[in-house]
């Protein structure tokens, strides 16, 4: 999963897609994994890092993960690599 | 190195155009504490849910309606409202405040007694009152407001019988502009009932009729309504002095104050419109004081408002199951109390806060109980920062009615505690076991035993 290359992401966690004119806001930990995504980290990296950033236990990273990357996919400002991610 | 907090991720699209009635943001600061008891601790020690009941805040609000009515008023006399929350403890906050009880059964009734409330300061309402309930009342000299015909011409009968002359008031339903209409309890003043019921009762010349009783209506947020019920009340009572040269001593106006619950639909929050004990004071005390009567035959006014006086003294705590997400991307989280011991959640869109520390962003969310059943849910629509297993909230303004309404359904009652003046902690109702549930239960003997 990547962020589309247009997406405009603010240090202040407004996001902006150009192409559709939807904006949005995130929490600093969604801009946090927002950047690192724009960074082309997989999932696993970026999971690891919150593990050992975040005062949270594995599954609940796990599960927030996947429903934060869900929501991502819902509101298109990714484009999903699936033979990559999967 | 230490961790920092964790927040769940979240991104919400940015709605421009339409403005978003519920607001941005419903709550800014978590409820840690209730009376400088923290929430965490009420938990631990207790467990999860908890209804805690602040007697801080019952002495506050009585004396604050105490004071809205005899500052207007000379002769007041408030009767606690048992069905709205008859735990022992809260009555006798009450009772130690000066309330009589107001009851509606049997139960009740004794309740009231064990409690220590002389019989005469006990009102005995209601349309079901069983022989013994009435043989009982008789006896300890209770007033007791009749309801129906039925019941008046069996007072008659046992008045004889019993050599006895008891207290009576009549129940007058009547319109007072408001809608419904509360016409199923006692005797219509618009149609003649109540002057019929009067006339039976005086010339029968076996109950004594010592007062007359209103009740128009529950959660009423029309001060005014009250003014025209005691109105007709005075017009009855100096009716009955002009025909029968006999004294009413007391009006009762009932209950049915609102409390700052929000109902469900409506646009702004009870707490900011809901009208307060002096815009209802001011409509009855000003009825009856201009109403006609000498200054020496000034009725006793009693009031037995429940829920006005208790709801904000109650909090619910609980804490978060799960999260999860809807099929249309709504989400939703799964709390440890339901509609099982939240019944108000039907009525009210509680406030509910966070009882910990969060962040500045929250999402829309909505919030379902424990049970198994499509219809338990607390709220249908609430802004909330993102809440994580095992989090606490803290559900405000529950102390009327839903420690007497909950069920044993599916999950079994919790336990009540008490936060006294000084912030010491009381164990008041236990939390309920199999033991309990099953205390009641008889099994047939040729059902003891099965083969699978």
């Amino acid at each position: 999963m990547k962020i589309k290359k247009n997406i405009a992401l603010s240090d202040t966690g407004f996001v902006f897609n150009p192409a559709s004119g939807d904006s949005f806001s995130v929490n600093p930990i969604g801009l946090e994994i927002m950047k690192l995504l724009q960074e082309n980290k997989g999932h696993e990296v970026i999971k690891k890092h919150l593990l050992e950033t975040y005062s949270v236990d594995k599954d609940t990273i796990e599960k927030d993960f996947y429903d934060f990357a869900k929501m991502l996919e819902q509101f298109k400002v990714t484009e999903t690599d699936e033979k990559k991610e999967s | 190195m230490k961790k920092l907090q964790y927040e769940r991720p979240l991104i919400q699209r940015l709605n421009t155009g339409l403005m978003n009635k519920f607001g941005m943001k419903t709550e800014y600061t978590p409820h840690t504490h209730i009376d400088e008891v923290s929430v965490k601790s009420l938990i631990k020690e207790f467990g999860s849910p908890l209804f805690v009941i602040s007697e801080k805040t019952i002495r506050n609000t009585y004396k604050e309606a105490n004071r809205a009515f005899k500052t207007r008023y000379p002769k007041v006399q408030f009767a606690w409202s048992y069905k709205t929350n008859y735990i022992n403890a809260v009555c006798n906050v009450f009772h130690q405040e000066g309330s009589w009880a107001e009851v509606v059964s049997g139960f009740e009734y004794h309740k009231a007694l064990n409690n220590g409330v002389p019989g005469s300061k006990i009102i005995f309402n209601g349309p079901d009152k069983s022989e013994d309930d009435l043989r009982a009342a008789i006896n300890n000299e209770s007033p007791i407001h009749i309801d129906h015909l039925d019941e008046l011409y069996h007072l008659n009968e046992l008045a004889v019988e019993m050599n006895k002359r008891p207290k009576v008031a009549i129940r007058v339903n009547m319109d007072t502009g408001v809608y419904p209409m509360w016409d199923r309890f006692g005797f219509n003043y618009e149609n003649g009932q109540a002057w019929d019921a009067i006339n039976k009762i005086i010339l029968a010349d076996k109950l004594d009729l010592v007062g007359l009783h209103s009740h128009i209506g529950t959660f009423m947020l029309s001060p005014s309504a009250y003014g025209v019920a005691a109105s007709k009340l005075s017009d009855l009572a100096l009716g009955i002095k002009k025909k029968y040269k006999k004294n009413i001593l007391y009006l009762d106006m009932g209950g049915g104050f609102a409390s700052k619950n929000t109902l469900k639909g409506s646009f702004l929050q009870g707490v900011d419109t809901n009208p307060n004990f002096d815009q209802f004071a001011e409509a009855i005390s000003t009825a009856i004081l201009n109403a006609g009567f000498g200054t020496d035959e000034l009725p006793l006014l009693v009031l037995e408002t429940g829920r006005a006086l208790i709801d904000d003294a109650g909090y619910l705590l609980g804490s978060v199951i799960s999260n999860k997400r809807l099929s249309d991307g709504r989400r939703a989280t799964i709390l440890d109390f339901g509609v099982n011991v939240m019944f108000t959640s039907f009525w009210y869109d509680h406030k509910i806060s966070p009882a910990q520390d969060f962040g500045n962003y929250t999402e829309d969310s909505v919030l379902y109980g424990p049970l198994c059943m499509n219809i338990d849910v607390i709220r249908e629509h609430i802004t909330l920062p993102p809440l994580k297993r095992n989090d606490h909230v803290v559900v405000h303004t529950v102390g009327a009615y839903n420690m007497t309404q909950w069920m044993q359904f599916i999950a079994l009652r919790p336990a009540v505690v008490m936060i006294d003046m000084k912030n010491k902690i009381h164990l008041i109702r236990k939390r309920e076991n199999l033991e309990y549930l099953e205390a009641c239960e008889v099994k047939p003997d040729y059902l003891k035993s099965f083969k699978l």
